[in-house]
Order: structure tokens, then C-alpha cells, then sequence
């Protein structure tokens, strides 16, 4: 017998969470629901005459992702917390790396998840033409997806087993969070303001860099979050 | 032969408060320790430290040879806890199955179907955690707990919540392991069942080991006559 390595267990640990995301269906409605509320409200409070769609709809679109990609992020850590199931996974194995990488996995497919639901409804609502960025939106939001996933997860480990989990996980995060949507935010911009690829290359060069330095280093310092 | 168990001078501090204190133990195979005590007296924090989920601010704990925490060392151990230690949207058989396949067992799926069938829950084996009863969660964590079959089996009040049945059940699956080699460090406030399992009774008190004996020819109720003396 032997165990499954980083990559194997990590796999297994977010078939497992996903599993329980499919069942309970908790977080992905309460995060679709923020979602979609969200870009109503702002639809609603918006002024079509003071501001356009395309200056509007970067900022709707990357706060709504923020916030609902929170509930996705304090869930993940929620199950393992509730019958005291984080003790089978540290019992068991496998790399405490592995923890991160399989609960990140899930938190990107949570992630990407709402993303797919969100952004067609702002296109929507919003009427800003995508035309032929479709391609290179979809990819600033797996890049951003990733960035946040990364530090959402982090912090989510590190807070799971503290009396203000909820509200201590926004708090620690959204600072980090900054990096990652600034630069998504501007490409959104551009890309929805039909300018050319190109344009975005130098945002999307930072994207891509703190997406690396941050699944790096999270992964690296996650075990010290499990310490007693 | 190497034990399977020992601690030596474990001490463990939480925010100047001595836990534990200089608790040695070694068990081999086939040997079983009933950690007797009162709330606070420090078995569970003692459990967690051999199980390596607690880090000794002194001392060291080893199992099968190997010093705590490492993979290597955590492949030897089954934890049963008085809590479930499951995820109640899974079923009884995918909660098994799950650690069956972190331990990379080569045939998990046989493995899962073993351990239900021995927690005399095979036939509760697709239901959804969260609709059995407190019992059945309970057989359900041992079964999760026993599925790669580990030589050192650490247990904190396993007991919690079985019926009569279940818990003559336990019983004979701790002995049964015991007897097929394993060690057993079992805490309980159980005095009978524990003493019917264990080679060796411990009290704790205050975080410190204060009494340590062989288990074999004690009589319980003469037992819990020291036991209430103790920790009175």
C-alpha cells in the first residue's frame, strides 16, 4: 500500500468536495443568487446617461466575482470543520500540500462555475458587445479565477477553525485580492471596450504573475496554517 | 521487537497550562492501553499527540519506530474519535471508500465493502451520512477508521453514542485487531469496556500519568474504587 501522491491525493480530495458541492448545492446557489442580485442592483442603480456599459460593467462584473467567490471560498474549509473530518484528512498520508492543491481545484471549479453563470447575465443586462473577445474574456477569468482560488483558499484553511471564520476571511483576503482584480478589471476594460488583444498584454503580464508567486508561495505556507 | 507505540516525557503546553506532562508509554504489538480520567486531565490531548495532530512542545512520540508526524509514521495509525470525523452529504460507503483511496489501497472498493460489512453496516451502506443515526455514524467512523487496516489504533471515547450492540460490536473488532497484532491506545470513561480490551489501565490526572498497571486480573469494580480515589 501506498499512498497517492501530491497530484492524486489533491485529486482526490476535490472529487470529494465537489461531490458534496453537487449534493448539497449550498454555496454554488447562494453564490449564483449574490451574483445575479448583485448585477440587478447595480443595473438598477445605474445611471445609463453618466456612465456607459463598458466603463460600468468591468467594475459590476469583478465585484461580483470577488464577493461571490468568498461563500465558495469559507464552504470549502466549513465541511471539513463541521464533524471534525479535517483530523481523517491530516491522519491520513498524503502531503499537506495535497490539502491545498484538491481543495484549490474545487474552489477554481466553484469559481469558474458561477463565472459561466454571471457573465452571460451581465452581457445581458448590461448590453455590452463581446464579439470576438469572447475568447480572451473566458481567459482573463481563468486567469483571474486562479489568482484569487489561490489566496481564497489560504486564508479560508487559516481561518476555518476561528469563531469569526466568516468574518475573517474577507477581511484577510480582499487585500490580496487587489493584485489579482486590478489587473483583470483593466483587461475586462479593454476587452469589453473592443479594443485590440494586444492592449491588454502588458495587465495580463501582471495577472499571470501574481497567479505564479501566489499558488507558489499559498502552497509552500499552507502546512504552517494546520500547525496547532 | 520495535514498539508500535511509545512516548517518551510528552509534554504539551497550551498558553502556560502543562496539558500533558512527561507522559511515557510503549506499547507492542498486541498490547492495549486503557487511558482512564477525568475531563481535563489531559487523555485526548495525549491521543492527539501520538496520533501526530498535535505537535509536543516537549518530547517525542514514535510509532511503529518512526517519529511523529510523518506520512510514513501516519500510514500505521487508525483514529476514532467521539466525533465523526465524516461528511454527512456522503454515503457510508463513499466516506470509506474515500480514505481507503488516500491510503492508496490497491483494492479500495473490496476494502470499503470489508470494513462496512464488519461495522454490521453493509446494508445502511448507500445512505447519506446525515440520515443515519448517531450509532450508525459512529460504526460508520470506525469503519473509516479501520479500512487500511492499521497496526496502531488510537481511540478517544469510541463508545460515544453506540447502543449496546454496537458497543459489544466494538468490543470484539478492538479485541479481534489486538489480538491480530495491533496496539490499541483506547480512552474511555467506560471503566468495564476498557479494562475487558486493555493489557495495561492508566490514570490520568492533571496531565500527568498517575497511576500505570497491568491490566491482567483486574477486577473493575475494585478499579473504579481506586480510580474515584485518585481523581476525587
Amino acid at each position: 500500500m501506498s499512498a497517492p501522491g501530491l497530484l492524486g491525493s489533491a485529486w482526490l480530495i476535490a472529487r470529494k468536495d465537489l461531490a458534496i458541492e453537487f449534493r448539497t448545492r449550498s454555496a454554488l446557489l447562494s453564490a449564483l443568487v449574490l451574483s445575479l442580485l448583485a448585477i440587478v442592483i447595480f443595473y438598477f442603480a445605474w445611471d445609463s446617461t453618466a456612465v456607459g456599459a463598458g466603463d460600468l460593467a468591468p467594475g459590476v462584473l469583478w465585484v461580483t466575482f470577488t464577493f461571490s467567490g468568498l461563500l465558495g471560498l469559507h464552504r470549502s474549509f466549513g465541511v471539513e470543520a463541521q464533524d471534525g473530518a479535517m483530523d481523517a484528512l491530516l491522519i491520513a498520508p498524503v502531503p499537506r500540500q495535497a490539502i491545498f492543491v484538491g481543495k484549490a481545484l474545487a474552489n477554481l471549479a466553484f469559481v469558474l462555475g458561477v463565472q459561466a453563470v454571471a457573465l452571460p447575465a451581465m452581457v445581458l443586462f448590461y448590453d455590452v458587445g463581446v464579439g470576438a473577445a469572447w475568447p480572451a474574456l473566458i481567459g482573463v477569468m481563468i486567469l483571474a479565477a486562479i489568482g484569487l482560488v489561490a489566496v481564497g483558499t489560504l486564508f479560508a484553511g487559516l481561518t476555518a477553525n476561528t469563531r469569526l471564520a466568516e468574518l475573517l476571511l474577507p477581511v484577510l483576503a480582499l487585500p490580496f485580492f487587489v493584485p489579482i482584480v486590478m489587473p483583470a478589471a483593466q483587461a475586462t476594460a479593454k476587452l469589453l471596450a473592443g479594443r485590440p488583444l494586444a492592449e491588454s498584454f502588458a495587465w495580463l503580464r501582471i495577472l499571470l504573475a501574481f497567479d505564479l508567486v501566489f499558488a507558489y508561495a499559498c502552497m509552500l505556507v499552507f502546512p504552517a496554517t494546520l500547525d496547532d | 521487537m520495535t514498539p508500535r507505540v511509545e512516548a517518551h516525557d510528552l509534554v504539551r503546553v497550551f498558553g502556560g497550562r502543562r496539558a500533558v506532562d512527561g507522559v511515557r508509554c510503549s506499547l507492542r504489538a498486541g498490547e492495549c492501553l486503557a487511558l482512564f480520567g477525568p475531563n481535563g486531565a489531559g487523555k485526548t490531548t495525549t491521543l492527539r499527540l501520538l496520533a501526530g495532530l498535535l505537535s509536543p512542545t516537549s518530547g517525542e512520540a514514535r510509532v511503529a519506530g518512526v517519529r511523529l508526524p510523518s506520512p510514513e509514521a501516519r500510514h500505521h495509525i487508525g483514529l476514532i474519535s467521539h466525533r465523526s470525523m465524516l461528511y454527512e452529504a456522503l454515503t457510508a460507503r463513499e466516506n470509506v471508500g474515500f480514505s481507503a483511496r488516500l491510503y492508496g489501497l490497491a483494492d479500495p472498493e473490496g476494502a470499503t465493502d470489508r470494513a462496512l460489512r464488519a461495522l454490521r453496516i453493509a446494508d445502511r451502506a448507500d445512505v447519506p451520512v446525515r440520515q443515519l443515526s448517531r450509532g450508525m455514524q459512529q460504526r460508520v467512523a470506525i469503519a473509516r477508521a479501520i479500512v487500511h487496516g492499521p497496526d496502531v489504533l488510537l481511540a478517544d471515547e469510541p463508545y460515544t453514542g453506540l447502543d449496546e450492540q454496537g458497543a459489544t460490536a466494538l468490543t470484539a473488532l478492538l479485541r479481534e485487531r489486538r489480538e491480530a497484532g495491533a496496539a490499541i491506545v483506547v480512552v474511555t470513561h467506560h471503566l468495564h469496556e476498557g479494562l475487558a480490551l486493555a493489557t495495561h489501565a492508566a490514570i490520568m490526572q492533571g496531565g500527568r500519568v498517575v497511576r500505570h498497571e497491568s491490566a491482567h486480573g483486574l477486577d473493575p469494580l475494585a478499579y473504579a474504587d481506586t480510580y474515584r480515589a485518585l481523581v476525587a
